[in-house]
């Protein structure tokens, strides 16, 4: 009764359109695809140049405050472009990057931005080989808005696709889950709450490297669970996949600072975005080895194995408590609300 | 702010053990029809898996609990109006509001397109924009049962200290004894007990729900909303139904004193005096059901300062909100629920709140379907 046949048949573009989660994907299914030569929604595309397989990508960064415990938006443009990078199995190389600049914004701003952008590169171990600059009037953008693009070699030893998960293939994740997300509710000062919390923004190519290494034939599907939160992307694998997910919410590490702001605004950890961390699905044969691969990289101890691909007429994701109650996750609406009590 | 966390009201352990005792204390002719008022209680409920673990000779009814749910249709749509009307004005509501379907959009389309709406996290935040832009006049579309009312006086108050003249409440704040009396009131209900409200119990306390028990015989267990709290109130209440007693007890005792609030209950007392009838979503009008400001503070009351216009709007026939909210219909026996009305598109404002009954049978779908 809830499949729905996805079409676009809204007359106007809304905030929860761009949100990532279900409005997000009717856009982006309903209108926009049908018109581009894809054939599954990635985070990276495929270019086959002579034998080499090149991994693309884009991805544009809109973030209030720029600036945020743990982070800036220069820091998110080149860590995002480098981890969907990351999730199509793929080195990342150079990146290429568009500022869009409101006029009036301060140099030193600015500047701090293409440093933290610098630093990030270095660390991440990729070159930002070109960019182009538009200045634009007064309110006319929102401070600042950068676009980078990024290309990286695909690693011949993976393939990824979501036709291939299966039932008993297992999930793993990379480490806790939300801080970002908080991170920048908290960051935007509109709520009377602090917490010692700070944006888990990094690169994840470290550890996808090596979960490669100790696991390419198992390697099925990844996902860095950024706007829309892991019940998105898992619910997006369950339908492209045509599976259902059991996730186990024990093994699912959240920060005590992460859940009690949740508790208190009425949030789910499971819709709160993320910046480091990545979600990758892998045969049953290969899944120890994988974990161990990732907790042996600094930063990747508290990855866990936290449920399993089951067959399912249903295509959906559901969480089984310690108790034993379950109950369905479903993907985000709109951007996630607070509730008032 | 300390952040404090619920695990003891989550041990499994616990959970298992009071299962069991429900278990061991049901028969199986037994048929319990629970209200639980709260939409907070009806969300715990889904999210926790509750209603799969408990045997199925209990029924629960999903009550008025979620403000938003009850707003008779016309009221967001008479707030936004003000504010899209004149470019001075600022909208300000909490979370749950934003996605309020009215006539022409919910205040995020509003927003959207360029009406200044704006999300609050409480009452103060909205005084404080006010107190910000002296030369804009804020909107406080103010909503909540018992719960929130306080907070709304306090803003009030402190408007009144600091003589702000640019903020004006438009209150929604409704009162939950009036509306459970007119449920039992339906012909035909049948509701054997209810799970009295958490956080509304904080600030009216254990006393105003003695009529219920007293002259229309129904028990009361007043609940916390961990897994643990819930499990627990159900238990109570059926020791007394299967007692044939009929009392208000409080198991959220840690939060809930018996006589309320007294400090919060004065406060509401000083700013809000009670509407002659206030219309709820499928209920009707119900009388002594609202609260609105006093009229010695009729300055920060929008509905004196605005010419409000009058919005009504025809809701679509095929809505069963009504008879969701009375308990008559299970959220997925609607015509149009997960076809037309669903939590992205929401027809029914029991679609919009997280803690609606459609949207919590929605999102919930699959453990409902395998009763």
């Amino acid at each position: 009764m809830l499949k729905e046949k996805i079409a676009f048949r809204e007359p106007t573009i809304q905030l929860a359109h761009g949100a990532g989660g279900k409005a997000s994907r009717r856009l982006i299914e309903g209108l926009l695809a049908p018109y581009l030569n894809v054939s599954e929604l990635n985070d990276a595309a495929y270019v086959q140049i002579d034998q080499a397989q090149i991994a693309f990508t884009a991805d544009s960064f809109v973030v209030n405050p720029l600036r945020f415990p743990g982070g800036s938006i220069g820091e998110l443009a080149i860590n995002g472009t480098v981890n969907d990078l990351a999730m199509g199995g793929a080195k990342p190389l150079a990146i290429v990057t568009t500022f869009i600049i409101e006029a009036g914004l301060e140099t030193e701003i600015l500047e701090a931005e293409i440093k933290a952008m610098h630093e990030a590169a270095e660390k991440a171990n990729v070159a930002i080989v070109g960019g182009d600059t538009k200045v634009v009037e007064h309110q006319k953008a929102d401070k600042l808005f950068i676009t980078t693009a990024g290309i990286g070699l695909a690693d011949p030893r993976v393939n990824l696709s979501a036709g291939r998960v299966k039932q008993g293939d297992k999930i793993i994740l990379s480490g806790p889950i939300g801080d970002h997300g908080i991170t920048i509710l908290f960051a935007r000062g509109e709520l009377d709450l602090e917490a010692d919390i700070k944006s888990d923004t990094r690169a994840v190519w470290p550890f996808v490297s090596k979960l490669i290494d100790a696991a390419a034939p198992g390697l099925k599907w990844m996902r860095d669970p950024t706007r829309g939160g892991m019940a998105t992307a898992l619910n997006e694998l369950a339908r492209d996949a045509k599976v259902a997910i059991m996730l186990e919410e024990e093994a699912i590490q959240v920060n005590p600072e992460v859940r009690g702001a949740c508790e208190i605004l009425g949030l789910d950890p499971m819709h709160i975005a993320n910046e480091g961390q990545f979600i990758a699905v892998v045969s049953e044969e290969y899944a120890d080895a994988a974990l161990k691969a990732i907790q042996q990289v600094p930063g990747g101890e508290q990855a866990a194995i936290i449920g399993e691909v089951f067959e399912s007429d249903r295509h959906i994701v559901l969480s089984r408590s310690s108790y034993g109650g379950t109950r369905a996750i479903d993907m985000l609406v709109g951007d996630p609300l607070p509730r008032i009590c | 702010m300390k952040m404090r966390f619920v695990d003891e009201f989550r041990n499994p352990e616990l959970i298992r053990k009071t299962l069991d005792e429900i278990e061991r204390i049901i028969e199986p002719d037994d048929h319990f029809r629970i209200m639980e008022a709260c939409g907070g209680h009806t969300y715990s409920i889904f999210h926790f898996g509750l209603q799969e673990l408990l045997p199925k000779n209990i029924e629960f009814i999903h009550g008025p609990g979620c403000p938003v749910c009850v707003l008779p249709p016309g009221r967001v749509d008479e707030g936004l109006e003000i504010a899209s009307k004149n470019s001075d004005v600022i909208f300000t509501a909490f979370g749950d509001v934003m996605r309020v379907p009215g006539k022409k959009g919910s205040p995020l389309n509003y927003k959207a397109m360029g009406t200044d709406v704006r999300m609050i996290y409480s009452p103060l935040d909205a005084l404080n924009i006010a107190i910000k832009n002296p030369d804009k006049k804020i909107i406080l579309f103010a909503i909540g049962f018992e719960t929130t009312a306080p907070s709304t006086a306090i803003t009030v108050l402190k408007a009144k200290e600091l003589d702000i003249d640019n903020f004006f409440v438009y209150s929604n704040h409704v009162k939950i004894v009036p509306v459970l009396k007119s449920i039992l009131d339906q012909p035909n209900m049948r509701i054997d007990g209810f799970i009295g409200p958490g956080h509304a119990s904080v600030v009216i306390g254990a006393h105003p729900y003695e009529i219920i028990a007293k002259e229309y015989k129904k028990p009361v267990v007043i609940s916390g909303f961990e897994p643990l709290d819930l499990l627990q109130s159900i238990l109570m209440l059926i020791k007394q139904l299967k007692n044939g007693e009929s009392k208000v007890e409080i198991q959220y005792k840690r939060v809930v004193m018996e006589g309320g609030n007294v400090s919060a209950l004065e406060i509401i007392d000083q700013v809000f005096e009670d509407r002659p009838a206030f219309e709820w979503r499928g209920l009707g009008a119900i009388q002594n059901s609202a609260l609105k400001l006093k009229p010695e503070f009729a300055k920060w009351d929008a509905e004196v300062q605005f010419n409000v216009e009058k919005i009504t709007i025809e809701e679509n026939k095929d809505a069963q909100c009504g008879e969701v909210l009375k308990g008559m219909l299970k959220p997925n026996q609607c015509k149009l629920f997960g076809k037309v009305c669903t939590p992205d598109n929401p027809v029914g404002a029991l679609m919009v709140s997280s803690e609606g009954a459609c949207a919590t049978y929605y999102n919930h779908l699959y453990s409902t379907m395998s009763l």
